[in-house]
C-alpha cells in the first residue's frame, strides 16, 4: 500500500483520511454509510496512531454535534457521510455555521432522494450542500476528481475552515470516492496547516464573537481559561442571544460576507483546453474525467471544445462562469442529477448565451460517449 | 441591571449582568440551576475546566446564567455535543442540563448512548413533565391522563421513568432529587460529579404555568408541597416498601463505577500511537 518515496495506490476516500491527518484532524466522530464508510474505518485505525479521537456516534445528528464539541475544545474534526446522513446533518451543518466552529464535513454522494442508490455515483446534493440547512448562511464546498486531488482539497478544507471558523464540505461521488490511484503524499515540511486564530486579550477582555477587520472573531478553545457562551441562536459579540433586529442581521450578513468577500482566496477551479474553445463544458467530481475524454475526442474531430471544472463548487464562481459566457457560444453542463448546478450557471450566462443540460441519473457514470453525443448532436 | 445584594457564591459562579433570569415566577428551574452551582462549588472545581452544556427549552437557559464555558446546542442534541467536548479534552468536566422533552424525546438516543459509552458527563434533567418554552405541550414524562395543549381530552401515553431508563442504558451513577429537596439534589450533583463515568441525576422540577395550571395543581407553593408529601427516599423504601406505595421515589438509586469511555479511548492511544505506519 505504501512505499517509501512517498507514493502509495489507495482509494479516494483513503485519501480523505491521509488529507486529513496532513492538515492536523485529530478528532472524527462519524456513523457509517455507504459510500463514505471506508474514511471513517480508517479514521479508527489511524487516529489514536497520531494521539487524535475517533467515535462511531449514534447517528449523524450526533455525529455532526460531537465535531463541533471537539472542535470547539480546539482539536482539528471532521466527519464524513453519504446523501442520507448529509440530510440528517443539517441542522448542525447550520449550527457550526452562526457559531463560527470550524469544521470539515464529507459527503461522498450516493443515489437518491431518501435512500436512493447505496453503492452508485450521484451528483445529487450539489443544492443540499449550499442550502441544506435553514436560513442564509455562508456555505463553502470542494469537488475533487482524483484521488490526488482528494488528498490535496481535504487539506484545503481544513485550512478554509479554519482560517474562516466555518463549516466546509468536501463533497465528493463515489466514483472518486472508490476509484484507486496513485497518491503522492507529502511530507510534513511541505504542509503548512493553516490554524484558527488565538485571541492576544486577556480572558476579561475576550469578546467571543467580535470580529477583527477580516471578519472573523479570534477562537478560543473551551478549556483554556477564556470563559464564555456559545449558540445556535442569534447573538451579539459577547455570545449572548440578542433580539436586535440591527445586530441580527449584521451577524448574518458578515457570516455570508466572511466568504464571498474572500471568495478569491478559497477558488479552486481547472480549465482544459479552454483558449479557443468555442463549446465550453462545465463539469465537476467524477464527469469531469468522462469530460475531459469527450473533449479530446472531439478536438481530434476540429471541434473547438473545452472544459471549465469548478473545484470551489460553493460558493458559486460567478466571475469566472461570466467570463466564460462572454466568449463562448455555448455552454453545457454535465453533472450526475437532472440539472442543479446548471441552475447556477443558467442565472448568470444565460443572458449571454445558451446554457443546455447533460444529465445521467441513473447510478452510473455519464460516460464520454453520451457527452460527444450531446454536443455534436449524435454526429460523433 | 443584575444583582446589587447578592451572596458570594452568587458572584462567583453567575453572570452576574445575564440575571435576573427569565424563568417564570414559581418556576423550579432555577432551585435547581443553584444545586448544580452548590454542588461545583462544594468540590472547588477550577471553573475554567467546567463545560456546561445545554440543548433547547426552558431548562437550556441555565448555562447562559453560569460563569463556565457554556454551549447552548440544538434541541435534544446537548449530550452529542458533549461527547465531542469531553473525547476531545477528558480534563473538562462537562456538565449537560437538559429538560425532559430535550434528554427523552427528541434526545432520546443519544441518552441512551453517552449511558452505554460510560462517558465521563454529569446529566442533570430539569424534569416539569411538560413542555414549557412551546406553551404547554406534554412530554415524555406528562402522567398518563393529564391534560396538556396537545393533549387536549386527557394524554394517552405512558410516561417514561427516566432514571430507569438512564440505569438500564448504562449509566453508572443515577439518582433523582427535586426542586423541593434540593439539598438531596446538591448531593446528588456532587456524587454525580465525582463518579468517573456518565452519572444521570433526575431533578423533579415544577411547572406552576403550564402543568400546574393544566391540571389543576394549585400555585407553586402547593406544587411544592406536593413534592414534599409525595416523594420518598429509596433508603426508607427499602427498609419499608409499604412507604413507597404510590410514591416517588428520590435518593441515591444505583452507583456502580464501571470503565470509562475516554479512559478506554486513552488505553488504546497509549497502545498503538506511533507504532503503527502512518
Amino acid at each position: 500500500m505504501s512505499s517509501k518515496d512517498g507514493y502509495k495506490l489507495v482509494q479516494g476516500n483513503e485519501a480523505c483520511v491521509e488529507g486529513a491527518l496532513a492538515a492536523g484532524m485529530r478528532f472524527y466522530a462519524g456513523y457509517p454509510i455507504t459510500p463514505s464508510t471506508e474514511i471513517a474505518e480508517i479514521s479508527a485505525q489511524k487516529l489514536p496512531q497520531v494521539g487524535g479521537k475517533f467515535i462511531q456516534m449514534e447517528d449523524e445528528l450526533a455525529s455532526m454535534a460531537a465535531i463541533i464539541g471537539g472542535s470547539l475544545t480546539g482539536l482539528k474534526s471532521m466527519t464524513a457521510t453519504s446523501g442520507p446522513g448529509f440530510s440528517l446533518m443539517q441542522e448542525n451543518i447550520g449550527y457550526a455555521a452562526i457559531a463560527e466552529i470550524p469544521c470539515v464535513v464529507v459527503n461522498v454522494q450516493r443515489g437518491g432522494p431518501s435512500t436512493g442508490m447505496p453503492t452508485s455515483p450521484s451528483q445529487g446534493d450539489v443544492m443540499q450542500a449550499k442550502w441544506g440547512t435553514h436560513g442564509d448562511h455562508p456555505a463553502v464546498a470542494l469537488t475533487p476528481n482524483s484521488v490526488q486531488e482528494t488528498y490535496e482539497y481535504t487539506i484545503k478544507a481544513f485550512d478554509i475552515a479554519e482560517k474562516y471558523r466555518t463549516p466546509v464540505v468536501l463533497l465528493m461521488d463515489e466514483t472518486v470516492g472508490h476509484m484507486r490511484e496513485k497518491l503522492k503524499v507529502k511530507s510534513s515540511s511541505e504542509i503548512e496547516a493553516v490554524n484558527r486564530k488565538k485571541p492576544t486579550c486577556k480572558p476579561e477582555e475576550y469578546k467571543a464573537y467580535r470580529p477583527d477587520e477580516d471578519m472573523i472573531p479570534p477562537f478560543a478553545p473551551f478549556g483554556n481559561g477564556y470563559r464564555y457562551h456559545v449558540t445556535g441562536l442569534t447573538h451579539d459579540e459577547t455570545g449572548f442571544p440578542t433580539n436586535s433586529n440591527i445586530i441580527s442581521g449584521e451577524l448574518v450578513q458578515r457570516l455570508v460576507d466572511k466568504i464571498e468577500k474572500n471568495i478569491d482566496d478559497i477558488t479552486y477551479y481547472e480549465e482544459y483546453k479552454m483558449d479557443d474553445a468555442d463549446i465550453v463544458i462545465i463539469a465537476f467530481g467524477g464527469v469531469s474525467r468522462a469530460t475531459k475524454s469527450a473533449i479530446d475526442h472531439m478536438r481530434e474531430n476540429n471541434i473547438k471544445v473545452g472544459m471549465f471544472r469548478p473545484i470551489t463548487i460553493w460558493p458559486f464562481l460567478d466571475k469566472q462562469i461570466n467570463q466564460i459566457a462572454d466568449k463562448a457560444k455555448e455552454i453545457y453542463v454535465a453533472e450526475m442529477n437532472l440539472g442543479q448546478y446548471f441552475l447556477e450557471v443558467d442565472r448568470v450566462a444565460g443572458k449571454k448565451c445558451p446554457v443546455k443540460k447533460i444529465n445521467k441519473i441513473s447510478g452510473e457514470l455519464i460516460t464520454p460517449e453520451e457527452i460527444t453525443y450531446a454536443v455534436t448532436g449524435g454526429r460523433l | 441591571m443584575g444583582c446589587t445584594n447578592c451572596s458570594d457564591i452568587t458572584k462567583k459562579y453567575y453572570r452576574i449582568e445575564r440575571l435576573p433570569h427569565i424563568w417564570c415566577p414559581g418556576c423550579g428551574h432555577g432551585t435547581l440551576m443553584n444545586t448544580v452551582v452548590r454542588a461545583i462549588d462544594k468540590l472547588g472545581l477550577n471553573k475554567d475546566e467546567v463545560v456546561v452544556v445545554s440543548g433547547i427549552g426552558c431548562s437550556s437557559r441555565a448555562p447562559g446564567y453560569l460563569d463556565f464555558n457554556t454551549l447552548h446546542t440544538t434541541h435534544g442534541r446537548a449530550l452529542a455535543f458533549a461527547t465531542g467536548i469531553k473525547l476531545a479534552n477528558p480534563k473538562l468536566h462537562v456538565i449537560v442540563i437538559m429538560g425532559d422533552g430535550d434528554s427523552s424525546a427528541i434526545g432520546g438516543n443519544h441518552l441512551i448512548h453517552a449511558a452505554r459509552r460510560n462517558i465521563d458527563i454529569t446529566t442533570i434533567v430539569f424534569n416539569n413533565n411538560i413542555y414549557g418554552m412551546t406553551g404547554g405541550q406534554f412530554s415524555p414524562t406528562t402522567p398518563h391522563g393529564d391534560f396538556a395543549t396537545t393533549a387536549p381530552f386527557g394524554n394517552i401515553d405512558k410516561p417514561f421513568d427516566l432514571c430507569n431508563l438512564a440505569q438500564g442504558a448504562g449509566a453508572t451513577f443515577v439518582g433523582r432529587g427535586t426542586a423541593y429537596h434540593a439539598l438531596l439534589m446538591q448531593k446528588l450533583i456532587e456524587k454525580g460529579l465525582q463518579n468517573k463515568g456518565f452519572s444521570f441525576i433526575e431533578g423533579l422540577s415544577l411547572c406552576p404555568t403550564y402543568y400546574g395550571r393544566k391540571n389543576k395543581k394549585g400555585n407553586a407553593l402547593k406544587m411544592h408541597e406536593f413534592l414534599k408529601d409525595n416523594c420518598v427516599d429509596k433508603r426508607v423504601v427499602d427498609k419499608d416498601p409499604e412507604k413507597g406505595k404510590n410514591k416517588i421515589l428520590i435518593g441515591e438509586f444505583y452507583n456502580n463505577p464501571k470503565i470509562e469511555y475516554t479512559e478506554g479511548y486513552q488505553v488504546i492511544i497509549d497502545k498503538f500511537q506511533k507504532l503503527g505506519e502512518m
